[in-house]
């Protein structure tokens, strides 16, 4: 997918994060990632040296935490793991779902 | 680059009006800072030796806040402007922009439209809009392989789009990246064809999921194609059982009324409703 325009945001971030901080290079980041964001972790990995170079980032380590997603059944409430959009709710095997969590595409914090 | 797309930093976007020579340029680089780190800065750090500590700064920030902020700006100048937006998604050869033009053509003496084009290259798609008298701007994304909030927004400034206008927004053909960025649409027009796979909506989940409307479209070659109508439906409506269907041929004109009846009842929805 589109992993460099995600990772050029994340360097947005993190420089304005930096900025605000009153410094010029960051540690470590810390990225929440949900596993329905469609975010391609081994893409993401390939575009990050190209997308920090020159930034406050370019020596900072990545960590990446992954969140896994999570649905509830709008018909009979249940709360299940999802792998896939379109997985019916186990239970009742409604497709009217709505996803808890798993989309997230997070800057959660950086080191100084 | 982007792995699976090919969409990189290195090109500019352009947008412009058909005709037009000299072009609005962004520049998409990010690191646009002259300095070098010099590897003797490596000594600073990673000994451990106490004295190096580390301040944690809690962020809690959407990566993809950028887009999100200047699109809900869109989304404010189509409601102050009663504009009906809508975003033309699909993958390339769907027929996106044959839809448009026949949509334009049969209803542009009662309804006022724009439109936005996005490609990577060329002006050929505005050029085949701008045939029919209808203002147009093209973007060229350059490189990427998909619109952002941000181009849309340079693109609305040129293109100055009249109050109670509907703005056609047609993506670049990619089924994929286009699903992250919103643009500040009033809703989002997935369109397939059914020279492609049936099973297209969920082998692309995220675009469908995304989508108020699914238009099914070239059904005039369905007796030739293995294209199963009730199976593809089938499956977007597992993805999202909210999906509103349309199956037309833009090129016969089949099925097309039905389209347009939707379109001319969104917009008097949206007028009532000022």
């Amino acid at each position: 997918m589109h992993e460099l325009s995600i990772a050029m945001g994340i360097v947005r971030i993190a420089e304005e994060a930096a900025r605000k901080n009153g410094t010029v290079a960051v540690k470590a980041i810390d990225l929440e990632i949900g596993t329905l964001s469609g975010v391609e972790i081994e893409s993401l990995n390939f575009a990050w040296p190209l997308a920090v170079q020159n930034s406050v980032l370019e020596k900072a380590e990545k960590r990446i935490h992954i969140i896994p997603a999570r649905a509830e059944c709008l018909e009979c409430q249940t709360r299940f793991d999802i792998e896939n959009l379109f997985d019916p709710c186990p239970r009742c095997g409604s497709h009217f779902i709505q996803i808890l969590q798993g989309k997230e595409m997070r800057v959660k914090s950086i080191e100084i | 680059m982007c792995t699976t797309c090919g969409c990189g930093t290195t090109d500019e976007v352009s947008i412009k009006k058909p005709g037009e020579l000299s072009t609005m340029v962004r520049d998409l680089h990010v690191h646009a800072h002259d300095h070098h780190h010099h590897d003797h800065h490596h000594h600073d750090h990673l000994h451990g030796h106490g004295h190096h500590e580390r301040t944690v700064i809690e962020v809690e920030q959407d990566i993809l806040h950028a887009n999100q902020l200047v699109a809900e700006r869109n989304r404010g100048y189509f409601m102050a402007k009663n504009i009906f937006a809508l975003n033309l998604v699909s993958s390339p050869g769907s027929g996106k922009t044959t839809l448009l033009e026949r949509t334009l053509a049969d209803n542009k003496d009662r309804i006022k439209f724009f439109v936005i084009e996005g490609d990577q290259q060329t002006m050929n798609d505005a050029n085949r809009i701008n045939r029919l008298n209808v203002p147009v701007v093209q973007i060229n994304t350059g490189k990427a392989c998909h619109l952002d909030s941000d181009m849309v927004h340079r693109a609305l400034l040129q293109l100055q789009p009249e109050p109670q206008s509907v703005v056609m927004i047609e993506n670049v053909g990619n089924l994929v990246c286009p699903a992250a960025f919103d643009l500040g649409e009033t809703a989002r027009v997935v369109i397939v064809s059914v020279t492609e796979g049936d099973d297209k909506p969920i082998k692309y989940p995220d675009m469908f999921a995304g989508s108020q409307v699914c238009v099914i479209n070239k059904i005039d070659l369905l007796p030739y194609v293995q294209f199963d109508v009730q199976k593809a439906k089938d499956y977007a409506l597992q993805v999202n059982p909210h999906l509103v269907f349309f199956e037309v041929s833009a090129t016969t004109g089949q099925g097309m009324d039905a389209w347009y009846k939707w379109l001319e009842e969104q917009l008097s929805n949206q007028n009532n409703s000022h």
